[in-house]
């Protein structure tokens, strides 16, 4: 995935790269691996600037599949940060630009949630439920949006 | 390039200082790669 370009783009100009490798970077890797408890390759965090985990990828993943990921984790550390509109704007970025990905169905659930939480109106998590009708209803995502409907 | 950082072929240019790639990143996000692949 890395040796894409579309990857390397996106990383590149999204995130501060840091690699941890289990043998050229053993110390690293280990001490790392301990803190946030990740004893796997590969791992893949993304952490905010207070040194918080805000999303987490394990296991390889295709291109479009791992960009999509990087996508939610910015819209989970603007989630975080209590930037609703910012979060919802991403998180649909995620729907709109890779939307056939198992994150956009998880991007299509926490739209929802971060108009809710920008407005305060429960209508928009009915729309987010009635909305799984007809994307990604086979989905997780559909089920716990369900309660909404 | 500071002697802590890694260019590979495919161009991405890996910090190898987590801590230091936190203080400095400012209104970025870290990604933090573990891995076993060739380097």
């Amino acid at each position: 995935m890395y040796p894409d370009p579309r990857v390397v783009d996106y990383v590149t100009r999204h995130f501060v790269p840091v690699r941890a490798h289990v043998k050229d970077n053993a110390a690293a890797f280990k001490a790392l691996g301990d803190r946030f408890s990740a004893h796997w390759t590969p791992t893949t965090l993304i952490v905010d600037s207070t040194g918080a985990e805000r999303h987490r990828i394990e296991g390889f993943l295709p291109t479009d599949d791992f960009l999509s990921q990087l996508m939610l984790g910015e819209a989970k550390a603007a989630f975080a940060r209590q930037d609703y509109a910012a979060a919802e704007r991403l998180y649909r970025d995620v729907m709109d630009r890779l939307p056939n990905t198992d994150a956009a169905a998880e991007a299509q659930y926490w739209t929802g949630v971060s108009r809710y939480r920008a407005t305060n109106d429960a209508s928009a998590l009915k729309a987010t439920a009635q909305a799984f009708v007809q994307r990604y209803a086979d989905s997780t995502w559909a089920k716990k949006a369900s309660v909404w409907a | 390039m500071m002697e802590t950082e890694v260019t590979m072929a495919n161009d991405i240019t890996w910090g190898r200082d987590f801590d230091a790639a936190l203080s400095s990143a400012k209104d970025k996000l870290v990604l933090l790669d573990f891995t076993a692949a060739p380097m």
